[in-house]
């Protein structure tokens, strides 16, 4: 009986408490988060899941430029060209209390260094990484590295003291399905702290009420509630019922139904990743044709009349509903490198691209198998099925097999493709991952997504040259130069950069980030 | 009666054995899991490394073996998407599949056998016929559409049940339970209605059917000569001798149950064994995969193996011919 009053009372307490300032964030999307290590995994929802919690000396906002966190403002040293400066943040507390220093940030980066982690790649150019005092740090790299901060903005700061006291300061190995105290506790810095976590099926976040940021953000949710829905007319009708509040992974057919509802908004932004074909030119004979003894992708006129056959603003309006915007160059817009004039690329035009065709002796056209996901990218089979009939058009007979991304992926990186569609982002911002990953000739460490079979020994000397040119104005004209060889070779065929959808409550204030990255501090609740 | 027992066992092994080789060559067609594992920014060593770490360079036949040899002494590997454990995995995820099964087997046993028995005796009655009609929808709309129907209008449209999920769950002991709590029970209706539909159709048309048959026979004529009430006639002396091929059937179906929960479980969110079998395909989990697809054959071949053996006490003609 005591304990039921004594019960009733703190219930009680906790309702007129909540009265007060209690806003939950219901939200759900496709998948959850692999794992809450903050070095494994390089993955979006697991980086999503990982934003509430820990953070980064560095962030992006919605237009892609960087925002202090943990750093408050960095530069390449002055006597070192090798060496970037990074003064941190002061009074930062983790979540146990423990202050932030550059002794944790110093750890944290040999930490991501190690084998298991996933992050190693992204900091691979790093050498050594120095506490100059509690809140200065120096970074030394391989050989001066100017684009060195668009490589951390998903690099988590972890508590030295914490993962040392807790035995897990190796990174878990994932593959061999070690279970780490961090992969199921969390101590960070961030604005959220972990109440609870079942993967799969729901973790719940608290505010942190000691954050940095605490009056500098809004802060308005005080608690997160994330269950992951999979499949789409769930999810779509989780949020119509009003049993959750913000869904990521939208689906274009129920748009304008979300729109429609009362109580719910849909924004949009574009979004950080652009869908091509490419195609396989390397090749002295393609498997996938019905021309023996010849590659007709080997010829640039033909790639340029296939580019010319797609009608990008019909894929636009038709398959994906507004929902995109056609592109003539495969970088997303706010990469460094990007330029509307060659973004513009990519007018229709039929009688141009027969002529074309004819002048290199395809004037009957030929067939080719084009492979595609059916899982990944939104509408990636619809698309696929347009652009049959748009090259159909100019004699160019297309089977399509569309299958599962896992399926789909490996034939990309094992060669087994020579015609394909593909999707890419950018996370650093800039032109040399896109270099790096899908114009450079393949080799074991580079060119990995590179299917097209180009290997052009020139171009590939310019875009290694990017990492360590640390002459702003010297690296960008070279990345102008590299673009210019890809457009007028027609390396691969743009079709539309993706539009990302946000369906909310109309009392749910934030705007869409082009990474996917939802970050609830910045989110108001009215 | 012990050879002929000792043979369907050794046979139940040998399907056991055979099931299990065709799932393991079908993995190979579901696609490559490194890829899934390892973000877009790996190097090709890195895939190297990691198949050979997995064994996945090895043939077909050899990781066959090495599951297999693992699997017998409880060890069913890692998962490739969660890191864990798949026995720890199966074992978290078990109790929302179970208690969703147990519930809509209840749900089709209980109201297929009430219409069952309506329909039978009230056979040229309008309602019954209007049941009889209804069923029929039931049983030919595919599971997906029954659970996104019954989503919009209880969840979207009136508001009073939830879309996805289990609601609040109770810990007891290694067990979660949604029976405890008022959102866990209501978010097992929907879904144990969608689950059980086609069951619970089955189950009244064979009842209905068996039970007119049974009608017809002489004693119920007999019966009512003697003037009993037509209650006692119905229940006491139709409905028990309509059980018996019933229980056959609902038997068999409860293993269906468990092993099909696949869709609604992925309509509704529901964090079982279905959901964590469709997520392993998306992403090429071979482990979780592995020891799903087993754990449902040995269910399967017990329940047949049961079934077996008891139609063979009950009717000694099988025996014989087993020899």
């Amino acid at each position: 009986m005591k304990n039921t009053t004594a019960l009733l009372t703190v219930a009680a307490l906790m309702s007129s408490a909540a009265v007060v300032n209690a806003e939950t964030l219901r939200w759900a999307r496709a998948g959850d988060a692999l794992t809450l290590d903050p070095h494994s995994q390089n993955e979006g929802p697991s980086h999503t899941m990982r934003h509430q919690m820990y953070e980064p000396l560095i962030i992006r906002d919605t237009a892609g430029n960087f925002v202090p966190t943990l750093a408050t403002d960095w530069a390449p040293s002055a006597d070192n060209p090798n060496v970037w400066v990074f003064n941190l943040r002061e009074g930062v507390k983790f979540h146990d209390g423990a202050d932030f220093t550059a002794e944790d940030v110093v750890f944290s980066f040999e930490r991501a260094k190690q084998p298991n982690s996933d992050m190693k790649e992204l900091i691979g150019s790093i050498t050594e990484v120095r506490a100059v005092s509690d809140y200065v740090v120096e970074i030394e790299t391989d050989g001066p590295n100017p684009i060195l901060p668009s490589n951390l903005t998903n690099l988590f700061m972890m508590d030295k003291g914490w993962t040392e006291a807790n035995n897990t300061v190796n990174v878990q190995d994932f593959e061999g399905g070690e279970i780490t105290f961090a992969t199921t506790n969390v101590n960070g810095t961030g604005a959220y702290t972990l109440v609870s976590r079942e993967p799969d099926v729901k973790t719940v976040m608290a505010r942190n009420e000691n954050y940095w940021g605490r009056d500098e953000f809004p802060l308005e949710v005080s608690e997160i509630v994330y269950t992951p829905i999979q499949n789409a007319a769930t999810r779509v009708a989780a949020l119509l019922s009003g049993e959750i509040d913000f869904l990521q992974d939208m689906p274009v057919q129920d748009l304008a139904r979300v729109g429609d509802a009362a109580g719910l908004v849909v924004k949009q932004a574009p979004q950080n990743r652009v869908i091509f074909f490419g195609m396989n030119q390397g090749a002295d004979d393609l498997e996938a044709d019905n021309v023996d003894g010849a590659n007709p992708l080997a010829d640039v006129r033909v790639r340029k009349a296939m580019s010319m056959a797609i009608n990008r603003d019909a894929i636009q309006q038709v398959v994906m509903r507004g929902q995109s915007q056609p592109a003539g160059m495969i970088a997303p817009p706010f990469v460094n490198g990007w330029t509307a004039e060659m973004d513009g690329e990519s007018a229709t035009d039929v009688e141009g691209a027969k002529a074309l065709m004819a002048e290199a002796g395809y004037e009957d056209g030929f067939s080719i198998r084009l492979d595609c996901p059916n899982d990944r990218y939104i509408n990636d089979e619809a698309i696929c099925q347009a652009a049959v009939g748009m090259l159909g058009q100019i004699g160019v007979t297309v089977n399509l097999d569309a299958i599962p991304k896992a399926q789909h992926f490996p034939k990309i990186t094992d060669g087994a493709t020579d015609f394909y569609m593909l999707g890419w982002g950018v996370p650093t911002y800039d032109s040399e991952y896109i270099f790096n990953f899908l114009v450079h000739g393949r080799e074991s460490d580079i060119g990995t997504w590179n299917g097209t079979g180009y290997d052009n020994d020139e171009l590939d000397g310019t875009i290694k040259s990017l990492a360590s040119n640390t002459d702003l104005d010297s690296r960008n004209a070279d990345i102008a130069s590299i673009w210019r060889v890809i457009q007028d070779e027609q390396l691969y065929i743009p079709i539309h950069h993706q539009v990302l959808n946000w369906g909310m409550a109309e009392n749910v204030g934030i705007e869409v980030d082009p990474e996917d990255q939802p970050r609830v501090k910045y989110f108001t609740m009215q | 009666m012990l050879p002929f027992i000792l043979k369907r066992i050794f046979q139940s092994f040998l399907v056991l054995i055979i099931t299990g080789a065709i799932a393991f060559s079908m993995f190979t067609f579901v696609g490559d899991p490194v890829d899934n594992m390892l973000g877009q920014e790996r190097t090709m060593e890195d895939v190297e490394r990691l198949r050979a770490q997995l064994g996945l360079d090895q043939p077909i036949p050899v990781q066959y073996v090495k599951f297999l040899g693992e699997a017998v002494q409880g060890n069913f590997g890692v998962s490739y998407r969660q890191g864990r454990e798949v026995s720890e995995i199966i074992m978290e995820r078990a109790p929302a599949t179970l208690e969703l099964a147990a519930l809509s087997a209840i749900f089709a046993i209980v109201v297929g056998i009430a219409l069952g028995v309506f329909t039978a005796i009230r056979r040229d009655g309008l309602v019954a016929n209007f049941i009889m009609s209804a069923s029929l929808i039931g049983v030919s709309l595919p599971t997906f559409l029954i659970g996104i129907l019954l989503i919009y209008l209880f969840s979207v449209e009136l508001g009073w049940l939830p879309s996805f999920g289990r609601g609040e769950v109770v810990q007891v002991g290694g067990w979660t339970t949604g029976f405890l709590t008022e959102s866990g029970l209501k978010a097992l209706i929907l879904p144990s209605i969608t689950l059980g539909l086609y069951q619970m159709t089955l189950i009244m048309r064979l009842v209905r059917s068996e039970m007119l048959e049974v009608l017809r026979q002489d004693y119920i004529r007999f019966a009512r000569a003697r003037g009993l009430s037509e209650r006692v006639i119905n229940f006491r002396h139709a409905l028990k001798n309509t059980m018996v091929p019933v229980i056959t059937v609902i038997g068999l179906q409860l293993g269906a149950i468990i092993a099909f929960a696949i869709i609604t479980e992925t309509v509704f969110q529901w964090p079982g064994l279905g959901l964590l079998f469709i997520n392993a395909i998306q992403f090429v989990d071979i482990p979780v995969m592995a020891a799903y697809l087993m754990m449902i054959s040995v269910m399967f071949v017990v329940i047949n193996l049961l079934v077996d053996i008891l139609y063979a006490f009950i009717d000694p003609r099988l025996r014989v011919a087993a020899k």
